[in-house]
């Protein structure tokens, strides 16, 4: 046993898989009592000391204040026979962690073997099941040889198994003749590989399993549908009249879908509605139209409805934000980079307008239909796509109502503007025709919560109603 | 209960609880409730000390659990920090034919039993169930499903009835403890009904530690816990539960109740969980640290220990040795505990049926045989 001795960070709480060190109570060459608390660490759960595990001097130190360690890492090392001279290399106890160590999650909870079974495996929750001491472990785990089984004739670890081979058989396989299919039988499969059998037409009985116990494989599935002549075997679906035309996927559209799918499945999104009656700010468009300042611009309540987005993001500026998962971090812009979604024949595209939020009205106006202009004709430079930090979508203009815009990448809040039609509305007690939209606000809810997303709508939805009034209210 | 007698102070909850002895070490006499029930003790010098022994070592103890926990040798631990007078004083009032029936923070009862205190380190290293015989000690298994526990005792204490063992001063009687939280929970107001109903041999130690988890009294009560046994038609009594004296002689003087055929009492030990809920929990997160301090300032050890000083009951080289033999228990619990044997996979076959099944012993074999198919098997 060797005289220092590492202490791996264990799981504090039940299945957590790493920690912060907050502070180290303890240096390098203190004494330290057995129990002695020697750091704080902070857990998803809790703040917690940890006490020494041993007493005697600490020779090393790993990771400062502020690091964020896996559970199983170690984290201090401690002389524990100090009187007993300089620790030599031979002991092979120097304080490095050793490669083993650092490499991988890899550390023995205690002496003995660790059985299969559940333990590491997924617990609800998303959290992993763990028994006590140093949590869930990232590397596959070693098992012990099968009696009398081949060795490896290198050192080097067996390679992983891939993803879709056969786990081993629960039990010995027992003796079987190499199954002839009776009359009526049925073919063993798990349930996700007959419904891939469904899928590909498939008769699982027609297949000779090479999985445990005879059973058909995903593997053996696959072999099968794509032997020759089988497709044949597949029931003919409806034919298609005029056949189909298959367009290579490329350029925007290419970057559109790998945007989609890229913000839809890690941004949670949320879209909430508000209907309201924009009366008002088309007659204040229609007052607008007729400033001499204005006069060679083209305006639309599209202009309104950014100006009222970029006043909301004053007063909510966590929207103008993003999340940053490498580093852990909201970031929260001052500047807010106004994108607009335009569709243009190469697809959509969605330029924005720098620093929108400085631009007055008249600015932000020319800023507006420059951009939709340039967009149109298909020169918009690649700078004017980047840095985008919310973004606006006219789907109105196509006639519908409003819909659940997706996130482009990285911004935290879209606005979809609906198509603004004369509809019966209840009007100072009456039911008047009024002039109504429906905005759809779709924001990343690991920043934004439902709270501050209804206000910031709720601001943009009072803006549109009442422009004059909101504007003296706000600013 | 209104309570005129006591001492009251700031520091007493409103309504009053039996308290024998003040946070200052001062000695009560003797507390009569409004109902008339006169609550004292009568200790020898010996058992004084033999109550303050009980008390540093089992705190000891759980200091020791809460650091291995800390360390990774164990899961989870719940630590009975502040609550030790609550569980000595209630745990040395129980006669050895009484049955306790403990939640996951019964480590100081357990330990008055006369337990091995290492018994329920098996469950929080995850080596074994917690699966005890709950005869052999008269203390049945922990259980961590809040609540649960209290039907289990109505049902062992009616069987009490049913077999007649009760009426006499050698009655048997039934301890069942739980915490405030658990008062919001179906099974107990369902145990309450039952044991108030039969008459049950049962005493319901409600160990109010002020907190279910982050949740504070006031989430689960509108009046005090022990005024809830007027519902059920049994008397309700609150305790002063960082005072070991007043709680052995509250807990006393119901449990014989109950062995002489007297019915339930609902015993509410007032008290307050110094630590967290359990090594998962935070409290900073749901309590202000003045909180804390004003508890700290009613420790039930510190009172006793002022108490035995003043007397001249004890010194400090009794306190010193006190504290010597607790820590060395404590580290030899330490190194039992990090010597546990790591389960052996066919155990748990074990426990399946108690005389075997032939479909389980075919399994075993199976079972057997494929670990035996790999190299350095050893089951």
């Amino acid at each position: 046993m060797s005289r220092i001795k590492e202490f791996n960070l264990p799981d504090l709480g039940e299945g957590l898989t790493e920690g912060e060190i907050l502070s180290w109570l303890i240096k390098v060459g203190d004494t330290i009592e057995l129990n002695q608390p020697i750091v704080e660490v902070e857990t998803a759960k809790a703040a917690v000391e940890i006490p020494a595990k041993w007493a005697g001097v600490v020779t090393r130190i790993y990771h400062d204040a502020g690091t964020t360690v896996e559970v199983g890492m170690p984290i201090v090392a401690i002389d524990t026979e100090p009187g007993a001279g300089p620790a030599s290399p031979a002991d092979g106890a120097a304080p490095e962690p050793s490669a083993a160590s650092l490499a991988a999650v890899e550390v023995a909870p205690a002496e003995g073997a660790v059985e299969p079974g559940l333990i590491g495996g997924p617990a609800p929750g998303g959290r992993t099941a763990v028994l006590v001491g140093y949590g869930p472990r990232n590397v596959t785990a070693k098992r012990r040889p099968r009696v009398g089984a081949a060795r490896p004739t290198s050192a080097a670890p067996a390679a992983p198994a891939p993803e879709e081979a056969t786990p081993d058989p629960v039990l010995p396989e027992p003796e079987r003749p190499a199954s002839p299919r009776m009359p009526g039988h049925r073919a063993l499969a798990k349930p996700p590989v007959r419904k891939m059998a469904r899928d590909l037409g498939v008769d699982l009985a027609e297949i000779s399993g090479t999985g445990p116990l005879g059973s058909v494989t995903r593997d053996d599935v696959q072999r099968a549908a794509a032997a020759p002549g089988k497709t044949a075997a597949v029931a003919p679906g409806p034919t298609i009249a005029g056949g189909e035309r298959r367009i290579p996927v490329k350029g925007v559209r290419k970057l559109t879908a790998e945007n989609m799918v890229a913000s839809a499945f890690t941004a949670p999104h949320v879209t909430e509605f508000l209907t309201v009656d924009v009366t008002r700010s088309l007659k204040a468009l229609d007052k607008i139209k007729g400033r001499p300042e204005f006069r060679d611009v083209r305006i639309s309540p599209l202009l309104l409805v950014a100006k009222a987005a970029l006043l909301a993001i004053r007063r909510h500026p966590m929207v103008n934000s993003t999340w940053s998962g490498a580093t852990n971090e909201i970031v929260v812009k001052d500047v807010v980079n106004l994108g607009i979604a335009a569709a243009t024949e190469r697809g959509l595209i969605v330029p924005n307008i720098k620093d929108a939020g400085r631009l007055g009205l008249r600015d932000l106006a020319s800023a507006l239909d420059e951009l939709v202009r340039t967009a149109k004709s298909g020169k918009t430079p690649p700078a004017a796509m980047a840095g985008g930090t919310f973004s606006i979508t006219n789907v109105g203009v196509f006639g519908v109502d409003t819909g659940t815009p997706i996130l482009p990448p990285g911004e935290s809040a879209i606005l979809a503007l609906g198509a603004i039609r004369p509809t019966p509305w209840v009007h100072k007690g009456k039911i008047k025709v009024r002039q109504v939209t429906t905005l759809g606000l779709s924001f990343d809810h690991r920043i934004v919560d439902g709270e501050l997303g209804s206000r910031f709508l709720r601001d943009i939805g009072d803006f549109l109603t009442d422009p004059e009034g909101a504007l003296l209210a706000w600013t | 209960m209104a309570n005129g007698e006591s001492e009251v102070g700031a520091d007493v909850p409103a309504g009053g609880f039996v308290q024998l002895l003040t946070p200052d070490g001062e000695r009560v006499d003797s507390v009569t409730t409004a109902e008339g029930t006169t609550y004292t003790v009568d200790f020898s010098d010996d058992e004084y000390r033999e109550l303050y022994r009980d008390l540093v070592t089992v705190r000891r103890l759980d200091t020791e659990a809460t650091a291995l926990q800390r360390q990774g040798e164990l899961g989870i631990w719940a630590s009975l920090l502040g609550q030790e007078a609550a569980q000595v004083g209630s745990g040395r009032a129980l006669r050895p034919q009484d049955m306790a029936f403990p939640t996951y923070r019964e480590h100081g009862v357990l330990y008055t039993r006369g337990i091995d205190p290492i018994m329920p380190f098996g469950l929080f290293r995850g080596v074994d169930q917690g699966g005890w015989d709950p005869n052999e000690f008269k203390f049945n298994t922990y259980t961590i499903v809040i609540g649960s526990q209290t039907l289990h005792a109505t049902g062992y204490a009616m069987g009490i009835t049913m077999d007649g063992k009760t009426g006499g001063p050698d009655g048997e009687a039934v301890i069942a403890y739980f915490g405030d939280g658990a008062t919001s929970q179906g099974e107990v107001n369902e145990s309450f009904v039952w044991s108030g109903v039969f008459h049950a041999p049962i005493v319901f130690f409600c160990q109010n530690n002020q907190y279910a988890i982050s949740e504070p009294l006031e989430r689960q009560t509108r009046i005090p816990l022990h005024r809830r046994a007027d519902g059920y038609g049994f008397p309700g009594v609150r305790v002063d539960g960082n005072d070991v004296l007043a709680t052995f002689a509250v807990t006393r003087a119901a449990l014989d109740n109950a062995r002489q055929g007297q019915g339930p009492t609902l015993i509410e030990a007032y008290t307050y969980r110094m630590g967290a809920h359990t090594s998962s929990d935070d409290p900073t997160r749901y309590r202000i640290a003045s909180e804390v301090e004003s508890w700290q300032a009613k420790d039930p050890i510190l009172r006793l220990r002022t108490f035995l000083t003043k007397q001249q009951i004890a010194d400090d080289t009794f306190f010193a040795d006190v504290d010597d033999s607790a820590k060395s228990l404590a580290l030899s619990l330490r190194e039992r505990v990090l010597a546990m044997p790591d389960p052996q996979p066919v155990t748990l076959f074990d426990n399946a049926y108690p005389n075997g099944s032939p479909e389980v012993d075919a399994q075993r074999e199976q079972f057997v045989a494929y670990h035996a198919a790999f190299e350095g098997s050893d089951h």
